[in-house]
């Protein structure tokens, strides 16, 4: 077993990889590459084929067509245990028979490594749960068994450690807290990750890369920001966050500035930010960038007028606003709660301003 | 929702809390009697008779307690031979139910797909006829006329006048076939509850699928395998009935001599400490083999 192509080290490429279920296209001529100790992110809904994705790098499934490499190694067709990769599954399969010492010692000990005990006790010092080596994994909490599940998979040393919703059987408490120590252990041990989730807030946390992924294919990819902010596509703007989405006409794009007749009102955008092929795009704006006052004095901004307050949340850190506006579409507004907002109560007629930076448009076709 | 409003009004209604302890008594209820009167009364009455010696008038069947402890060493120095062959054909016999069970049990479990239901059927329709009529039936299988032999004589690899009845291979068999479904239900029930997850978790962890079976399917499949053996060999060790039909003299197991003390020689002492021997033996054993398997916790 020691033929494990353990030395490998590079980026993760995959090249135009397809994946058919008979009828069902599950990956769609996928093409991505995942530079070499980076955590990276495959979001999406279920069924989107992420895991499929993973589950082909893992080896667990083949690839209809194309190939996966690491480095200059070609993977796509070895068998899962001759991988240089390492899995946390989503319900972390630890062996119940064995010891938390065993479980972590286990990929090591088949590969006839030495010092097997050194690599264990560090791993689990690692972890913060060298204490519990001798129990089993049915005695320890899901958090724990967690950590065990990463300490098993990268104590391997592996060039690529895939992580399959690893934080789905968490509460949320302890979701966040997981979320940050595995950024932390990944900054550690400097190995690429690759995560799965349909956890938007996981994947931003996270990632440093994200893909996000939608019927088989890949919608958008970039850093947590980058997509935020400049979401490319319709999917993306609304699985990342919440937006608002509002038909309108491209009047005139001067090279530097866009404007769009929103329903009357002239909005304005960088030109970098229109991802419209045509006339017709959708304007989008993000509930936080909103501003929602009583008056009509907005220079300089973005502003839509005439809209009435149908409902008002309060949820602590911001007070969240749904406005119809005149041609029957609700807006989403958020207002810190920093002392600024006005005070403002259900049916009173507002105005919306932002600025114009924090827009973007979208094909209204995507 | 709906569900969510409890009136406080209503507290006619019985504590819930306390019915609540009550019920798994009233469950058991209809089970503890059951075994005491089926179970420990004919134990203690047995117990009682092992001690007994023969009434003076020496009249078929009547006996008197006289405390003799003695009884039980009588017993097992005259049948110790018995004692040891029941041992040896149980141990046989388990142990070739458990080479046949495991990889049945094995396919079942993993290979069968849509057949899985109709093979667990098949596993368990030799139920559907009586024991004795099965047993009978190896009697012709294994006879003078039957396919064992002619296949066996075609191959030559038995002389013409070489028979495989009365004998202590066709008890063995007989053994081994009677209580194949007890071996291959529980192992079944343990494989079939592996999560198929660790199995890739273990490949994933560089382990081929040979050592994948020997370090996470057997350990895993342990406590099917303790159940197993344990529902093979204790009613193997005490069975009269493939002794009776498929041996000869010489392949007597105790089962036989407790028969045959109990209803043809009428001598109840004898055969009521043969009994419990029987039963501590069988007892100290299966202690033994649980502790050395280490599936205590698991069964």
């Amino acid at each position: 077993m020691s033929e494990v192509t353990s030395t490998v080290v590079g980026d993760l490429k995959l090249k135009n990889i397809t994946k058919r279920f008979g009828e069902f296209l599950a990956v769609d001529d996928l093409t991505l590459t995942i530079p070499r100790g980076s955590f990276f992110a495959l979001l999406g809904p279920s069924g989107c084929g992420k895991t499929t994705t993973l589950r082909m790098i893992a080896g667990l499934e083949e690839p209809t067509s194309g190939t996966i490499s690491i480095g200059d190694a070609d993977i796509t067709h070895t068998k899962p245990y001759k991988r240089p990769v390492n899995k946390v599954f989503q319900n972390y399969a630890l062996f119940p028979h064995l010891t938390i010492f065993e479980n972590v010692a286990f990929g090591l000990r088949r590969r006839g490594q030495k010092n097997v005990k050194d690599a264990v006790e560090k791993v689990l010092a690692l972890v913060e749960l060298g204490h519990l080596k001798d129990r089993k994994p049915g005695q320890l909490s899901g958090g724990q068994q967690q950590r065990i599940a990463v300490a098993r998979a990268i104590v391997n040393r592996p060039a690529l450690l895939l992580l399959d919703e690893p934080l789905g059987a968490l509460d949320l408490k302890l979701r966040r807290q997981m979320q940050i120590e595995l950024k932390w252990i990944q900054t550690e041990v400097g190995i690429t990750f690759v995560h799965v989730t349909h956890d938007q807030e996981e994947a931003m946390t996270m990632a440093d890369t994200i893909a996000v992924m939608n019927k088989g294919r890949i919608e958008q990819m970039g850093s947590p920001v980058e997509l935020y902010e400049n979401p490319q596509t319709v999917f993306v703007a609304n699985f990342l966050g919440q937006s608002n989405l509002i038909v309108g006409q491209v009047q005139s794009d001067s090279g530097a500035e866009t404007s769009v007749d929103v329903h009357g009102s002239r909005i304005l955008l960088p030109s970098a930010r229109n991802r419209g092929n045509g006339k017709s795009v959708l304007v989008g704006i993000r509930p936080e960038k909103i501003n929602i006052q009583t008056s009509t004095s907005n220079a300089g901004k973005n502003s839509l007028e005439g809209g009435i307050v149908t409902d008002i949340s309060f949820v602590g850190v911001s007070t969240q606003y749904q406005v119809e506006m005149p041609w029957k579409q609700e807006i989403m507004v958020f207002e810190q709660n920093d002392g600024g907002a006005p005070n403002i109560r259900k049916g009173d007629q507002v105005t919306l301003s932002w600025e114009p930076h924090f827009t973007f448009a979208l094909d209204s076709e995507s | 929702m709906a569900i969510a409003h409890v009136s406080p009004g209503t507290s006619t209604h019985v504590n819930p809390e306390r019915t609540g302890r009550r019920v798994p008594y009233l469950l058991m209820l209809p089970g503890l009697l059951w075994l005491a009167v089926f179970f420990i009364y004919p134990l203690i009455n047995l117990a009682e008779t092992s001690t007994k010696t023969r009434a003076e008038s020496m009249e078929t069947g009547a006996f008197v307690q006289s405390y003799r402890f003695a009884n039980y060493i009588d017993a097992f120095v005259e049948y110790q031979d018995q004692f040891l062959r029941s041992f040896m054909y149980a141990f046989a016999a388990t142990a070739l139910a458990l080479a046949i069970s495991y990889p049945l049990a094995y396919a079942i479990a993993f290979k069968s797909g849509r057949y899985k239901n109709i093979l667990l059927i098949l596993v368990i329709a030799p139920f559907f006829t009586s024991f004795l009529l099965r047993t009978i039936a190896w009697k012709q299988i294994l006879g003078a006329e039957g396919p064992v032999i002619y296949v066996l004589r075609t191959l030559h690899l038995i002389g013409p006048d070489t028979t495989i009845t009365a004998s202590s291979f066709a008890v063995v068999m007989g053994l081994t076939y009677n209580f194949l479904p007890f071996m291959t239900l529980p192992i079944y029930a343990s494989l079939e509850r592996i999560d198929p997850r660790l199995m890739e978790a273990s490949g994933d962890l560089y382990a081929n699928g040979a050592t994948t079976f020997r370090k996470v399917t057997i350990p895993l499949s342990m406590p099917g395998v303790v159940a197993g053996t344990l529902l093979t060999f204790i009613p193997a060790a005490g069975d009269y009935i493939n002794a009776a039909i498929l041996g000869n003299p010489t392949t007597k197991m105790i089962g036989n001599v407790i028969d045959s003390r109990f209803f043809r020689i009428v001598d109840y002492p004898t055969a009521a400490s043969l009994s419990f021997t029987l039963m501590a033996a069988i007892l100290f054993l299966v202690v033994i083999y649980i502790r050395r398997s280490g599936t205590d916790e698991l069964v």
